[in-house]
């Protein structure tokens, strides 16, 4: 009479597991699949997977972009001046940096008055408040930029795609035109959902000059400035990678000596 | 098998005899977590239980550190989750193994209760042991449902909106018992003042009912994977050093599993729209709850009717209290039942394609494959259990753990 064993099971139950989950997974990626947005662009980027780093050089990049172009509408409230040194900024630039920004603050009697930022000040915003905000830019507050690159699908692809994304209305297709009732006025991007977005295309061909030298094409400094706000919304990932590495391995040693320890302690029951 | 219990310890250090005889509580570690005698068969689906202690106490740890640094305050909780993560030292370390072991700690109780179902540990006399363990979901799920709302993102803001307004399914005091649960006439600052006061109170309680589910268990020892009771000494090994060691390495495995995510994934398994604070003038394009909550939304979904949905979603885990009287089988595991075991590997996949009908809008195939799902659901326990318990033929257990042991060893 042969009896099925529990070792036999549990390898039917893994098998039966392992099926069902990649049933019901192909059928959420076929779901998925169907809804008609272009592919996000590919893109390289060195802080994807355990032992990822961000690209100082690229990041200080970014910042200028940030700085010069998106500064102009988008807050970045979580940041403080400080944070550049992160960057591998000098604690003299980034001084500099901050002193350029004039923000108001309270003098010593009491009266409101404008001073030049210090390294421990916050990321000045573009506007006093949200309504202001939103009142200059046709009625909705552009996005703060502090955590975006987390809190969209997509990650960093995705800014990257929004941002190189623009398709202009002469070279739209009559269907794209009807089928999203596209107007001369409106911004089309391949990467927004319904592709008609409030903001005009931010970056083009020359729109930052570098000072590294590097070579200012639409697609280097979107690629910068993602880096950038990558680096803004995870501060902390390196740090987080490192600490990984370390703690996995001592897991696996722990686990090996705990496996050793049981085998040993069952050795007489097996 | 508490009569099979070893004499009184003998304690050498003249502190703790003086102690254990005036408050036994080394008496009582020796009894219940050195000598107590345990089925020696256990396969690693028995390290669930210690794996769910350890991650129910993390949580414990790491949220207590957080609630030190968060605001609980609508204007200032989304931003001070972010400064957690950016100026407390460790403290995003701190933020997502909190994060994180929310979903590990469902997925090991899910596990848990998956051991359960499949070996019948919730058959006599172990209906109050399992009954306690279905009260410890349902506070996990509240606990985990509260904590989700903290961070005062979009999905926190939303979910809580709809979960909170489920209550208005309620005729005549549903729309005052929804007020009277905000605290106001909108999710706002009063509701995350008292769900940040629970989120704190509910993890106590459920040390206290894990205790009494500890207790409990050790009343009649743990079941095992062939569901028969041990005969005597040669069917058990000692708690410590056996179970101590074989739990340490299964913690051991499920914790790089844990520290991965932790450490390379902390977002992979929530919502990005959570990292855009609570708007109540925009309405995400999807509300969806957690990985872990996804069937019971989509049983909640399936049912047209507002306060159908409600009590099929309710009664879907209140149905678990009852599981061991609608189980007619009095054999207790899948091992011995031939066609029941493949009814509990659908009862999983059917849990699995509610979370995928959870995780999207209620259109297209969606909704008849949720509806099926549900329904099936509902026939598994209420209708395949009661029957098919009358009419199986079990397969011959074996005469003892040990006999099933050794005749194993010997193939």
């Amino acid at each position: 009479m042969s009896k099925p064993t529990p070792t036999k099971l549990s390898l039917t139950k893994l098998v039966l597991a392992g099926a069902a989950a990649l049933a019901v997974f192909a059928a959420g990626t076929l779901a998925t699949a169907a809804e008609d947005m272009p592919p996000l662009p590919k893109h390289e980027w060195g802080f994807k997977g355990p032992f990822g780093t961000y690209d100082r050089a690229a990041a200080q990049r970014g910042f200028q972009v940030y700085k010069e172009v998106c500064s102009a509408c988008h807050s970045l409230n979580l940041l403080y001046y400080r944070n550049l040194q992160e960057l591998g900024l000098t604690e003299n630039q980034v001084k500099g940096i901050a002193a350029e920004v004039q923000v108001s603050d309270l003098s010593d009697d009491g009266s409101v008055i404008d001073r030049p930022a210090r390294p421990s000040d916050p990321f000045k915003k573009p506007f006093p408040n949200e309504l202001a905000a939103a009142a200059a830019n046709g009625g909705k507050a552009p996005p703060d930029l502090s955590v975006i690159v987390k809190a969209r699908e997509g990650g960093a692809d995705y800014i990257y795609g929004i941002l190189t994304g623009y398709v202009p209305f002469e070279k739209l297709t009559p269907q794209q035109i009807k089928e999203f009732s596209v107007t001369k006025d409106d911004h089309f991007n391949l990467h927004f959902p319904g592709h008609r977005i409030a903001m005009p295309p931010p970056l083009e061909d020359g729109k930052v000059n570098y000072i590294d030298g590097t070579k200012n094409t639409l697609q280097q400094e979107a690629s910068d400035v993602v880096e950038f706000l990558a680096w803004a919304s995870e501060p902390h990932l390196e740090d987080r990678n490192r600490t990984g590495v370390r703690v996995i391995l001592f897991l696996l040693v722990m686990a090996g000596l705990m496996y050793g320890v049981k085998r040993a302690v069952w050795a007489d029951k097996h | 098998m508490a009569s099979s219990h070893g004499a009184p310890p003998v304690f050498n250090n003249k502190l703790i005899a003086w102690i254990d005889h005036r408050l036994p509580i080394f008496s009582y570690i020796e009894k219940e977590y050195h000598t107590f005698p345990t089925p020696r068969n256990f396969n690693y689906f028995w390290n669930f239980g210690a794996i769910a202690t350890v991650m129910l106490l993390l949580m414990i740890v790491t949220g207590i550190v957080l609630a030190m640094n968060y605001q609980p305050n609508a204007d200032l909780a989304f931003d001070s989750v972010e400064r957690i993560m950016r100026d407390v030292p460790s403290g995003w370390l701190l933020r997502y193994m909190h994060m994180t072991g929310a979903s590990f700690f469902f997925a090991a109780v899910y596990v848990h209760i998956f051991r359960g179902l499949y070996y019948g540990s919730y058959k006599a006399p172990r209906e109050l042991l399992w009954m306690l363990g279905v009260v410890i979901l349902l506070l996990m799920m509240a606990t985990a449902f509260m904590g989700y709302v903290l961070p005062w993102g979009q999905m926190s803001f939303w979910g809580a909106t709809v979960i909170t307004n489920l209550f208005s399914a309620i005729p005549v005091v549903g729309d005052s018992i929804v007020t009277w649960l905000w605290g106001g006439f909108s999710v706002g600052n009063p509701t995350l003042n008292r769900f940040f006061a629970l989120h704190y109170l509910l993890p106590f309680i459920i040390v206290a009912v894990v205790a009494l589910h500890v207790v409990a268990l050790h009343v009649h020892g743990s079941n095992n994977p062939l569901g028969i009771d041990p005969k005597g000494p040669q069917d058990t090994v000692p708690f410590h050093p056996y179970y101590t060691m074989k739990d340490g390495f299964g913690l051991m495995v499920f914790l790089i599993v844990y520290a991965a995510f932790v450490f390379f994934a902390p977002n992979s398994l929530g919502e990005p729209v959570n990292y855009v604070q609570a708007n109540p003038l925009v309405t995400p394009n999807e509300i969806v709850p957690e990985w872990y909550l996804l069937p019971f939304y989509a049983i909640l979904r399936a049912i047209p009717d507002k306060l159908g949905g409600v009590i099929c979603m309710f009664g879907s885990i209140a149905l678990l209290f009852v599981l061991p009287w609608l189980d007619t089988s009095r054999v207790r595991s899948c091992t011995f039942r031939p066609i029941y075991k493949w009814f509990v590997f659908l009862l999983v996949f059917d849990l699995l394609v509610l979370g995928v009908c959870g995780a999207h809008p209620p259109e297209g195939w969606y909704v008849p494959v949720a509806r099926l799902a549900t329904a099936y659901y509902f026939f598994h326990f209420l209708i395949l259990l009661p029957v098919l318990g009358k009419i199986e033929r079990p397969l011959p257990l074996p005469s003892s753990i040990a006999d099933a042991v050794l005749k194993k060893k010997a193939v």
